[in-house]
This record gives C-alpha cells, sequence and structure tokens, in this order.
C-alpha cells in the first residue's frame, strides 16, 4: 500500500510541476498585450509603457515564471491585471459557486445513473433496458448548452418557476442559491448522467458474466442479492473512473453553462480573464483546474485500492 | 409526502416577484467593467456604470451629445481663448463627506496628463499647460495652444473629478461626486448603487439601482423574459428586438451613437495604396445588404466620418454608391490582377463578424478575394492597431468627434494627406461654432473623396426596458448608461 501511495505520489508532483511549466509558456505565447488592450484605441505610447511597469510586466520571462510558482506555494496567487484585487480571493470567491455547482450536478448525475444504470443491467434485452439505453443515447447526443436553453425557456420564461440565470449570493439564504444552481445542474447533470447510465450498464452487464456470479446465485442468493453484493461491487472500477473525470470536467466544463445561465463562477472568470488578456487570473485559474483534475485522478486512485483490494499489493 | 409539498410550495413563494418596486432598477449590460477607475482604462464598461451615477466632471453631455455645465457652474474664456477660469458649484461633496473644491480638480488634471499617467484618453489632457487654484472655488486651466474642443474634452469620463482622499482604492470602491453612491460590486454578476441623499443637484428618483452583467446574448434575451431585468442598455442581439416589439410588457428603444462603423483600410499596403483601389472598394460595397444581414435593418449609413446626427454632418454616401460595374472598370484601370488576395480581419463584435462575411461575398463579385480572420480584441489591438499588419478589418469608432485621428499619419488607416492635416490644426485652434463646422464639412469631404476607409453605418444603440420605465438615455453620446433621471411610470 505504502508503495503504492508514493508511486501515485510522485506522479501527482510530476504532473503538477510539467503543467505549470506548459501553461505558463503557452499562455506567454498567446499574443495580446494586457496594458494596450486595457488602454484602449486612444492610448499613447507613453501611457501603455507606464502601465506596463506598474502591472510588473517588465520582468524577464524565468523571474516571472519563479515568482509565480513561489508565490503559489505559500497560497499568493498575485494581483489580477485588471480588477486590481489579489487573485486568491477572486478565484476562493467563483469557487463558492462553482465548487457546489459540480457538487451538485455530480450528485445528481451519480443518483440518476447508477440506479438506472443497475436496471438496465439488469433487465438486459427487455423493453425497460432498451428503452433506457433509447434515451442515454439522445441524452449524450443533446448538448448540455442547449439543453440549459431549453430548461430556460420552459422554467423560467414560460412556468416562471425560476429566474433565468444570474446568482444572489450565499449570504441571501440557503435555499434561494440551490434553487438559482439547480437549472444549471440538471443541464450539467443529464448528459453526464447518461454517458454514466451507460457504463454503468455495460460494466455490470460483462460482471453478470462471470463465473463467480454463477456461483453466488448457486449457493441461493436471489437474483437481486448476486448483483447488489457480488456485481456492483466489481462494476464499479470503470464507474469511479468515469465520476472522477467527470467531476473535473464539471468543475472545469461550466464555462459554457455559466455563461448560458449567467452564473460568476470559475469558468466565467476564465473567459473573461482571456478575452482581457488577465494572464495571472488564466493561468492561476488554470493551475487550479490542473490542480483539481489531478487531485481527483488521485483520489480515484486511492478508491481503486480501496474497492479492489489487489491493487494494494505492490507490484 | 405532505412535508415534501410543504417544502415544494415553501420554495414557489420564495420566487422572486419580478422586482415590482417602484423606486429600484435592474439594468443589464453586456461586459463588467475590469474596476471602476473611468481615469486609468478604455474598457466602456467602467463608463457605463459610472459616467454621471457615480463621476462627475467639469462639464458633461446630455443625451442629444450637448455639452453643460455639471461641476463647474460657469466659466470664463480669455480673448486669446489660452485660459478658461471655472466658477465650481458650492457645496458639493464627494461620497466620503469630503468637500469637493479646486484643489480636487487641480489633482485630477494633473494625475491624467502626469508622466506616470495611465489615462486611456491622455491626449484629452495634452493641451493643458498649467492648472491653478485661484481660491477654493475658482479654478484656472492655461492652455498651450487654443482648442476649440476643450470643454468637450473635459465632459468625458476619463475626465472625471476624483480625490486625493480615496484615490488609492477607486478602483474597487469609486468615490466620486454624483447622484448615486457606489454600494457593492459582487464580481463577475453586477455593481450596485444607491442613492447619494446628499447630492448637490437635483436628486436621483430611483433609491437604488443595480447594474447585471450578462454578456451572453442568449442569457440576455432570457433574463429579460423571465422577468430579472427591468431594462437592458444596448441588447446585443437585435435579431431579437422584434420579439420584445410584439410583447406588451416591453419596449424598445433605438437611439444614435457615436460609433462610425467604418471598413477600414490600410491605405499604405497594395494593392489599397491605390486610391483608385480604394474607390473601387466603396462602390463595391452595398451598405443596405450589410445592414439588413448584421443589423438586422438597425443603422443609418455613412458616407463619411462624423456621426448623421451632428450639425457638421453633410451626407456623403453618394460617392460611394452600390456600383460593382464601376467597382470592376476602376480595378482594371489600376490594372489589379482577377481574384487578387487581401486579409480582412475581424475582432468580436458580431457587426463586424456577420458584416464581414457579407462584405467578403460582395468583393468576390469584383474580383478581390478577401481571406477572413477571427480575432479577439487583445489581438486585434496588436495586429492590426499597433502592428498595421492588414489589409481590411471592420471597426465601430465610438469616440464622439474623432475626424481628428485621420490627421495621424501613424494612425492604422496610415493616411497622409498634408492639406488634412493643415485643417484639422485649424479646426483645433478655432472656437466659433458656425467656423469649426464648416471646416468640419470640409474634413468630411475630403475624407470621402479620398475613399480613406470604406463608410458603412453609425452603429445604433438599442435597448430594451419594460413599458413603464421612463427616462433611460436612448442615445449614447459617450459611452454612459445615465440613471440619474430614470424612474418608473405611475
Amino acid at each position: 500500500m505504502i508503495s503504492y501511495l508514493t508511486k501515485r505520489l510522485a506522479s501527482l508532483f510530476a504532473s503538477l510541476l510539467v503543467a505549470s511549466i506548459v501553461i505558463f509558456t503557452v499562455i506567454e505565447v498567446i499574443p495580446g498585450d494586457p496594458a494596450a488592450y486595457m488602454l484602449g484605441m486612444n492610448a499613447r505610447a507613453d501611457t501603455i509603457a507606464a502601465l506596463r511597469s506598474e502591472l510588473g510586466l517588465d520582468g524577464g520571462v524565468l523571474e516571472r515564471y519563479l515568482a509565480w510558482v513561489g508565490g503559489m506555494l505559500v497560497g499568493d496567487f498575485g494581483t489580477s491585471y485588471t480588477y486590481r484585487t489579489p487573485v486568491a480571493d477572486m478565484i476562493a470567491d467563483r469557487l463558492w459557486i462553482s465548487l457546489p455547482l459540480a457538487l451538485y450536478a455530480l450528485c445528481l448525475t451519480i443518483v440518476i445513473a447508477i440506479p438506472t444504470g443497475v436496471f438496465a443491467a439488469s433487465r438486459r434485452g427487455q423493453a425497460g433496458d432498451y428503452g433506457i439505453v433509447g434515451a442515454t443515447q439522445i441524452g449524450v447526443a443533446i448538448p448540455n448548452f442547449w439543453f440549459a436553453m431549453i430548461l430556460i425557456l420552459i422554467f423560467a420564461i414560460q412556468l416562471r418557476w425560476f429566474s433565468a440565470g444570474g446568482f444572489p449570493g450565499w449570504e441571501k439564504g440557503f435555499w434561494l442559491s440551490v434553487k438559482a444552481l439547480t437549472l444549471p445542474a440538471i443541464a450539467l447533470a443529464l448528459p453526464q448522467a447518461a454517458i454514466l447510465t451507460r457504463v454503468m450498464r455495460s460494466s455490470l452487464i460483462e460482471v453478470l458474466g462471470e463465473d463467480f456470479m454463477r456461483t453466488a446465485r448457486a449457493k441461493g442468493l436471489t437474483s437481486w442479492q448476486t448483483i447488489l453484493h457480488h456485481g456492483l461491487r466489481n462494476a464499479l472500477i470503470p464507474v469511479l473512473t468515469i465520476i472522477g473525470l467527470q467531476f473535473a470536467f464539471l468543475l472545469a466544463g461550466g464555462i459554457i453553462i455559466e455563461q448560458v445561465f449567467a452564473l460568476p463562477g470559475l469558468g466565467r472568470l476564465v473567459f473573461q480573464s482571456i478575452s482581457q488578456r488577465d494572464l495571472i487570473v488564466v493561468e492561476s485559474v488554470v493551475m487550479l483546474l490542473v490542480f483539481a483534475v489531478i487531485m481527483t485522478n488521485f483520489l480515484v486512485d486511492l478508491a481503486y485500492a480501496v474497492v479492489d483490494p489487489r491493487l494494494r499489493v505492490a507490484r | 409526502m405532505k412535508r415534501f409539498l410543504t417544502v415544494v410550495s415553501a420554495l414557489a413563494l420564495s420566487l422572486p416577484v419580478s422586482a415590482w418596486a417602484n423606486d429600484t432598477l435592474t439594468i443589464g449590460i453586456q461586459l463588467e467593467p475590469p474596476h471602476l477607475d473611468p481615469t486609468s482604462a478604455a474598457a466602456g464598461a467602467i463608463d457605463d456604470v459610472t459616467y454621471a451615477n457615480i463621476f462627475e466632471g467639469l462639464t458633461r453631455f446630455t443625451e442629444d451629445g450637448s455639452v453643460i455645465p455639471s461641476l463647474a457652474e460657469s466659466w470664463d474664456i480669455s480673448k486669446d481663448g489660452l485660459t478658461y477660469t471655472f466658477k465650481l458649484h458650492d457645496g458639493v461633496k464627494f461620497h466620503d463627506g469630503t468637500t469637493m473644491d479646486a484643489e480636487d480638480v487641480k489633482f485630477s488634471l494633473d494625475r491624467a496628463r502626469g508622466e506616470d499617467s495611465t489615462n486611456a484618453q491622455k491626449g484629452l489632457f495634452a493641451g493643458i499647460a498649467e492648472v491653478n487654484v485661484l481660491d477654493p472655488r475658482t479654478v484656472e486651466v492655461k492652455l498651450s495652444e487654443t482648442d476649440g474642443n476643450f470643454l468637450f474634452n473635459m465632459a468625458w469620463g476619463d475626465a472625471a473629478i476624483v480625490a486625493p482622499e480615496s484615490i488609492e482604492n477607486i478602483k474597487i470602491k469609486p468615490v466620486g461626486t454624483g447622484a448615486f453612491k457606489f454600494d457593492k460590486w459582487v464580481q463577475g454578476d453586477r455593481v450596485e448603487l444607491v442613492r447619494n441623499e446628499d447630492y448637490w443637484g437635483q436628486p436621483a428618483d430611483l433609491r437604488s439601482a443595480t447594474f447585471k452583467f450578462i454578456s451572453d446574448p442568449t442569457a440576455a434575451f432570457s433574463a429579460m423574459m423571465a422577468g430579472d431585468l427591468d431594462a437592458f442598455s444596448a441588447f446585443p442581439a437585435p435579431e431579437n428586438l422584434i420579439q420584445f416589439e410584439a410583447d406588451d410588457r416591453f419596449k424598445v428603444v433605438i437611439g444614435s451613437t457615436e460609433g462610425e462603423t467604418i471598413l477600414s483600410t490600410n491605405n499604405k499596403l497594395p494593392p489599397f495604396d491605390n486610391v483608385k483601389v480604394r474607390k473601387a472598394l466603396a462602390h463595391a460595397i452595398n451598405r443596405q445588404e450589410i445592414i439588413d444581414g448584421a443589423q438586422f435593418g438597425y443603422g443609418t449609413p455613412i458616407g463619411a466620418h462624423l456621426a448623421p446626427h451632428h450639425a457638421a454632418y453633410v451626407d456623403l454616401t453618394g460617392n460611394s454608391q452600390y456600383d460593382p460595374e464601376l467597382a470592376k472598370s476602376l480595378l482594371k484601370e489600376a490594372g489589379v490582377e482577377e481574384g487578387v488576395t487581401v486579409s480582412l480581419k475581424l475582432p468580436p463584435p458580431s457587426y463586424a463578424r456577420r458584416g464581414g462575411e457579407i462584405i467578403a461575398a460582395q468583393l468576390r463579385a469584383v474580383g478581390i478575394n478577401a481571406e477572413i480572420s477571427n480575432l479577439e480584441w487583445a489581438q486585434w489591438l496588436e495586429q492590426v492597431f499597433r502592428g498595421k499588419d492588414y489589409n481590411l478589418t471592420i471597426v465601430s469608432h465610438t469616440e464622439p468627434m474623432d475626424i481628428g485621428i485621420y490627421a495621424n499619419p501613424d494612425y492604422y488607416f496610415q493616411y497622409d494627406n498634408a492639406d488634412f492635416q493643415a485643417l484639422i490644426k485649424e479646426l483645433r485652434g478655432t472656437t466659433d461654432p458656425e467656423k469649426r463646422n464648416d471646416l468640419l464639412k470640409q474634413a468630411q469631404t475630403i475624407i470621402s473623396e479620398d475613399y480613406v476607409n470604406g463608410y458603412l453605418f453609425q452603429l445604433p444603440r438599442l435597448s430594451v426596458a419594460k413599458k413603464e420605465v421612463e427616462g433611460l438615455w436612448a442615445n449614447a453620446p459617450t459611452q454612459a448608461v445615465d440613471l440619474t433621471g430614470v424612474r418608473w411610470a405611475q
């Protein structure tokens, strides 16, 4: 177990280091000067130069890279070029929307997908199974932003049950905020649930064909007992992998949904910062998302070890 | 189950009953300001939120574009036109309670023109030689040369009067003298303002106002339709306006802006370094088709670089009537071979992206192959505006009265005409309105006949509001969403 953990940790740090170099380099070579962008078409050259030095854009590349990485290690993400507030504060504010939204959507995904997938697998080849497979086919094909617009059309414009977008802020009330996140979470969750249902179903079907399942039935368990006690656990590894990927996707991939619902989350922050050439924000948020993805994968790796004892043995 | 129903009905009851209070307003704008200091960035969204609402200058624009006194109640101009003596209003206080006096004016102007100034319109202050405080309510501004535009320049948002006491945090906590005080900024979502109860002038009708930032046109449409917003200033999708017009709850407010939308042309790079080729270009373009296709019919055709609502405007669209046959023969005369490839670099706004496709098709019909590339603003500024690495681009020049840019041979058009430069110099030194209009007319005629750029249309300002909202500006003489006169109909 220890050696498994050490290996995983080592690869985690290596990935982070490589990611930081790649992100910094890519963003350095994007054309466009933040100072010129901020000052617009009538700016004079001396004004742009004054702003560049105010923003600390004069230093060398290596110097700025080291300052950035060094700062992040102690939790200092620098100061946004445009907003002139600490990037760490901005990210923390936005995370309070993106993280609950991702978790909300992930919960919906799991709650929908696991029972549906298990049900479909247990009814393999029957009408219920075909119905579910057909529905997931549609779910996978529908882009989430389009689905989001349909939800807005029905529930915000026609029925007026929800507002069409925006976020009141957690201090205005927990339920009010949950309500504001509901349509976005559903829009994010349904396509993901369709994917997860299919994975759950096929993974369980594969396990159902294994010899030990027949043995379990032979020793007198009912069909449902075998599925829940022997089948599900063995079928979960691919499902966990997908859930891990989906969480990362939901956290990072809310960009479009956040635009459609005008939610001030991380995705919107990245989108705005890229077009405003607020490079330090882009770098830091992207780094944070990479960190989240790598951490999720790490946790998924650990979860494998819990689910599958064979992995705990060093190989 | 019963419990569940209770929760559901409680949730249903807590729904916002579309903000129907009579003294607050929630207004949408497309872009979020990067910060709230109008004196150190170009972003128009800063002025949308702050102009006249939070910050005021010595003079100000009215809805029709004229310049009237604001913090300065009156002024004297010396005979030689070089000294302006401003008399300031009495009893004006900043939102933090400090008094606005001549020292603040001197501070603001000196800061804007200073060496390490980051004012995006530093050029507005370039003519100022010195600023002197005569007494707390009188300030004297000396110019190095006469400037007929000086009072006009002082009306820009970039010339707002700020205080040394509050300058440090002005970007996140703006302190001005306006009829609204800054209350709160939820970044990424909204800015909230409250009425300034100690305002020196006519107080605002609204008790509070919220600017909401919705960049996605579909989301903006939904938010209006769902009743989340009371109004949307400069609605981003002209194709949706017909739906608002058909809906009893809303009205569509159509006004004009200072944005001349032009097919900017690089006058130094072949083939458009030849005036004949530029003339051909002008005749190859069908303006109405562009206005219909890219703007859904909203927009006034223009033939030069001045807003049609201006007194000095001359209609010069006749110089560039749509005539593809003439365009073809002019190209032949100039020796441009058929199928010549030019670059057409488009910034993000939809007028540019949609208009670009239409123009490319029109140019193809006369044998010019325009290669489209879509750029982000930052790229556009670097490649096109500063690098001048382009043949054609489409952009709306939204600064008011900016025909003077044609006198700068280093500007990205790279238009170099000594006669025109002399004319603009004369214009700067002229204060008589009649004489100025006359010079402006000459200036329009010169650039129109030199076919410096393709002149397309004046950008309209299209806003949507609930029927009961009154007093919103229809026009945009400068980038502003002035809420000081907005109220709900009884």
